[in-house]
C-alpha cells in the first residue's frame, strides 16, 4: 500500500495525540453527528432495508465465493465492449502500468475522480515520480491535496476540517495549482464550493486524461458505475479522449439486475440521501459519446491473501459507504489519520491489516483499534461482523498462525508485544482447570485486597492504564455461598 | 506467469474451501426486497417525483403537452439564456417558441466551446419517483453526456405518466446496459465541507425538470 503511511506508530500512540487536539475533536463530532441522524431517517424510509441489506450480502458473498469466474466473465464483457482489461498483482505493477498507459498518451497530467483504490496503491505519488500531475478533483480531496494532508475518512476526506481551515487553505493554496481562489473568499460552504468549481473547471475542459475507480462492476454487462455528488466524476469520465479506472477485484457484482440493490443501499448509508447526485454508468466505449480508449486496471494488491481467510473474506463485502466510520465512538475521538491507512475506522481496521498484514507496528494494533460495541455492524449495508473479524485478528496477532500473503501460505509468528497477555491465558487455564488452586488462589487475593496496586506493574502497565482493575471482593463468592446457602437444596 | 494468470491462481487457491456444488447465483441471493415502496395511483406516482425532485433543489414545472413551447420559451428567457443546446433528436416543437441560439450537440464541439452555451434541453430515459432521479441514457433526444454536464443550466423534460417508474429496480429494467447513463438527482452538490448537503459544484448548478403530460 502507499508509501505516505509506512513508519506510523501503532494507533494507542496515534490516537493519544489526536485525541488531545480539540479542533480535531470538535470538528469530528460535529460532522459525524449531523450525518448519523441524517442517515436513520433515510434508511427508515425504506421499509424492506434488512432485506435488501440482506441481499446485498448474498450476492457479495456469492461473488465472493466465485470471484475467478466472475473476472473472467468481467474481462470478457468490457473487451468485448471495446475496452482493454489489464491486471495488476500489487501497487507496484498498478502504478507501473497505469503510469505507462498516460506516458502513452504524451500527456504530462491528469485529471482524478476520488478513489479508494489509487489511493491505496500511491498512484499520485508514483505519477509525479514519473512526471506527471494528478489533479485531484472531488471537492474532499482536493482540500487534502492543496493542504498537503492526508485523508481522514473514505466517503469525507477532509472531515477533519472545518469551513474556516478549508477556507484558509483556498486562499493560500489555490494560486500554487493553478486559478486563484476569489477575492474575499468567505467561509461558507456555497462559496468554498464555487471557488472549488472555477479552480478545477479550466483542468476538466482542457483534460486529454481521466483516472477513476469504480463502485460496482457488472460481470454480465461489462458496465462500471461511479457513484458521486459534485460532477467531478462526470466531467472525469466524459470530457477526455483516454479514461483509465483502477478498480480493485473485489467491486464485481454478477449481474446488471444486482445494481438494483446496491443504487438503494449506498447512497441512503452514505450520505443519507434517497440517492446521490449523480450516477454514471458505461459499458467500454461509447461511439462518439465520452472517451475513445477506455482501459480496466483490475487492482489484486492483497484482496486475495484476504480472500483466503474464511472469517476475514467477509470484508471485502464493503461498499465503502463509511457509515461504519460515522457511528464508530473510537473514529469519533481519535480521527481517520491515527489509523495510519487510506481505510479508516472500523472497517479500516479489518481492512488495513488484512490487505498488508500485521508485519508492522501500526497494522497489529489496528484490531484493537475498537471497544468492540458493534454499531458498526449494526448499520453495515452488507452486513459485515467487523467485530467478528476484530477479534479474530486479535487472535491472529496474538497467537499467529497460517496466513496467506502475496499468494503463499505462510504460518504467522505470535506478535512480540503479546508475551505477558499469553502468559495470562496460560495461567488463567491452568488456575480454571483445578479448582483447587483457584480457590486457593482466591482467597489469598481477598485476604490481601488492601495491598493490591491500582495499575498493574510491568508488562501489564498498559493494560491498566487504560482500564480500572476490579475490585476484589472481601470474599470469594463461592466461599460466601457456602457460608450463607451452605445447608441449602443446590448448594454444595 | 502474466499477472492474469497469477491473480486467478491466488483467487482459486483462496477459495479452495468453497465446494464445487455451492449454491447457484439463482438461489444464492434471495430478493425478498420490495419491487417498490408503498401502493400509489399512476397520478400519486407523478406527483411523488415532483416531491422528491424538489426535495433536492431541482425546479419542477408541470404542464400539458401544448404548453410545452411557450413554458420553455419562458425558462429559457427568463434565466437570459442566448444560446442554448440541442440533442440531435429532440422533438423541434419543444424549442418553436424560444428566442435563443441553437447549437447542435456535434462530436467535433470542444468542450470549451460549451462551456460558452448557456443553457442545454434534453428528453430522459426514465424517471424514477421514490428517489427523485432522472436518468438520461444518451438517446438521440438527449444528446452525448457532456451537453447536460458542462452548460451550468439544463432543462429535462420527462412525459408523464410513461416515462416515470417507482423505484430504482424498476428503472433498471428499463435501461439498456449497452447505452451509457447519467442518473441525476437534483443539481451537482457536495457534502465535503462538514458533512452537509451544498448545492453547485461541477455539474449544472440549476436543474429545471418540465412534466408533462398528454400528447
Amino acid at each position: 500500500m502507499s508509501g505516505t503511511y509506512l513508519g506510523m506508530p501503532a494507533f494507542p500512540a496515534a490516537a493519544r495525540e489526536a485525541v488531545g487536539n480539540p479542533t480535531l475533536r470538535g470538528n469530528l463530532r460535529h460532522a459525524t453527528h449531523t450525518i448519523r441522524a441524517k442517515r436513520a431517517k433515510a434508511v427508515a424510509e425504506v421499509e424492506d432495508w434488512a432485506e435488501l441489506r440482506e441481499a446485498g450480502k448474498r450476492i457479495k458473498d456469492h461473488t465472493l465465493r466465485h470471484l475467478d469466474t466472475y473476472l473472467e466473465r468481467l474481462e470478457e464483457s468490457v473487451t468485448a465492449a471495446g475496452g482493454v482489461v489489464h491486471w495488476a498483482a500489487d501497487a507496484e505493477e498498478a502504478n507501473r502500468i497505469v503510469t505507462a498507459l498516460v506516458k502513452a498518451t504524451g500527456e504530462s497530467e491528469v485529471v482524478k475522480v476520488k478513489s479508494m483504490a489509487t489511493q491505496e496503491i500511491g498512484l499520485n505519488e508514483a505519477l509525479e515520480a514519473a512526471g506527471i500531475r494528478a489533479y485531484e478533483t472531488d471537492l474532499a480531496e482536493l482540500i487534502v491535496q492543496l493542504g498537503k494532508d492526508r485523508p481522514s475518512h473514505i466517503l469525507v476526506p477532509a472531515i477533519h476540517r472545518n469551513r474556516g481551515e478549508i477556507r484558509d487553505i483556498f486562499r493560500d493554496e489555490m494560486a500554487a495549482w493553478g486559478r486563484p481562489a476569489p477575492e474575499g473568499l468567505t467561509d461558507t460552504p456555497a462559496e468554498l464550493a464555487e471557488a472549488a468549481r472555477l479552480h478545477l473547471r479550466e483542468k476538466f475542459l482542457r483534460a486529454k486524461v481521466g483516472i477513476s475507480g469504480a463502485n460496482f462492476m457488472v460481470a454480465e454487462t461489462g458496465t462500471l458505475v461511479v457513484v458521486e455528488s459534485e460532477g467531478n466524476g462526470r466531467m472525469c469520465l466524459t470530457l477526455p479522449e483516454t479514461l483509465i479506472s483502477v478498480v480493485g477485484i473485489e467491486k464485481i457484482v454478477p449481474a446488471w439486475r444486482d445494481l438494483e440493490v446496491f443504487l438503494q443501499t449506498l447512497p441512503r448509508s452514505s450520505t443519507a440521501e434517497r440517492m446521490n447526485p449523480y450516477t454514471s454508468m458505461w459499458t467500454g466505449t461509447t461511439d462518439e459519446d465520452g472517451p475513445g480508449t477506455f482501459h480496466l486496471v483490475l487492482l489484486d494488491n492483497g484482496r486475495t491473501d484476504t480472500l483466503a481467510d474464511e472469517v476475514g473474506r467477509q470484508a471485502l463485502r464493503c461498499i465503502r459507504c463509511s457509515a461504519c466510520l460515522n457511528v464508530c465512538p473510537v473514529y469519533e475521538r481519535a480521527g481517520g489519520h491515527a489509523y495510519g491507512s487510506v481505510y479508516p475506522g472500523p472497517i479500516g481496521a479489518i481492512l488495513s491489516p488484512q490487505l498488508r498484514g500485521t508485519g508492522s507496528e501500526i497494522d497489529a494494533s489496528l484490531p484493537y483499534a475498537s471497544s468492540l460495541c458493534g454499531a458498526c455492524y449494526e448499520v453495515c449495508p452488507v452486513a459485515i461482523d467487523i467485530p467478528e473479524v476484530l477479534v479474530h485478528l486479535r487472535e491472529r496477532v496474538v497467537q499467529g498462525g497460517p496466513v496467506t500473503r502475496a499468494g503463499n501460505k505462510v504460518v504467522l509468528r505470535p506478535a512480540k508485544g503479546h508475551a505477558a497477555e499469553r502468559a495470562a491465558m496460560r495461567a488463567a487455564r491452568w488456575a480454571f482447570g483445578r479448582p483447587g488452586a483457584l480457590r486457593t488462589g482466591q482467597r489469598l487475593a481477598s485476604r490481601t485486597r488492601r495491598f493490591h496496586p491500582r495499575t498493574l506493574p510491568g508488562p501489564g502497565r498498559a493494560w491498566s492504564a487504560t482500564r480500572e482493575l476490579p475490585p476484589v471482593p472481601a470474599e470469594p463468592f463461592r466461599d460466601w455461598w457456602q457460608r450463607t446457602h451452605g445447608g441449602e437444596a443446590g448448594g454444595k | 506467469m502474466s499477472s492474469r494468470e497469477r491473480i486467478l491462481g491466488r483467487v482459486r487457491r483462496a477459495l479452495a474451501d468453497v465446494p464445487g456444488d455451492d449454491t447457484p447465483y439463482e438461489r444464492a441471493v434471495v430478493r425478498d426486497y420490495l419491487r417498490e415502496h408503498g401502493g400509489r395511483t399512476v397520478d400519486e406516482t407523478v406527483d411523488l417525483l415532483a416531491e422528491n425532485l424538489a426535495d433536492y433543489r431541482a425546479i419542477v414545472h408541470r404542464c400539458a403537452a401544448g404548453e410545452l413551447p411557450s413554458l420553455i420559451a419562458a425558462l429559457l428567457s427568463g434565466r437570459g439564456a442566448r444560446t442554448v443546446l440541442v440533442p440531435p433528436g429532440l422533438d423541434p416543437g419543444w424549442l418553436a417558441a424560444a428566442g435563443a441560439e441553437r447549437i447542435p450537440d456535434r462530436a467535433e464541439s470542444d468542450p470549451h466551446e460549451l462551456d460558452r452555451v448557456d443553457s442545454v434541453v434534453t428528453a430522459c430515459a426514465v424517471a424514477i419517483a421514490e428517489t427523485g432521479t432522472i436518468v438520461l441514457d444518451g438517446g438521440p433526444d438527449q444528446g452525448r453526456r457532456r451537453i447536460t454536464l458542462v452548460p451550468d443550466h439544463h432543462i429535462c423534460v420527462v412525459r408523464v405518466p410513461d416515462q416515470v417508474v417507482s423505484s430504482v429496480p424498476q428503472a433498471l429494467g428499463r435501461l439498456d446496459p449497452v447505452r451509457p447513463s447519467t442518473w441525476i438527482s437534483g443539481p451537482s452538490a457536495t457534502s465535503d465541507i462538514e458533512l452537509d448537503r451544498v448545492e453547485g459544484v461541477h455539474g449544472p448548478r440549476t436543474l429545471e425538470v418540465v412534466l408533462v403530460s398528454g400528447r
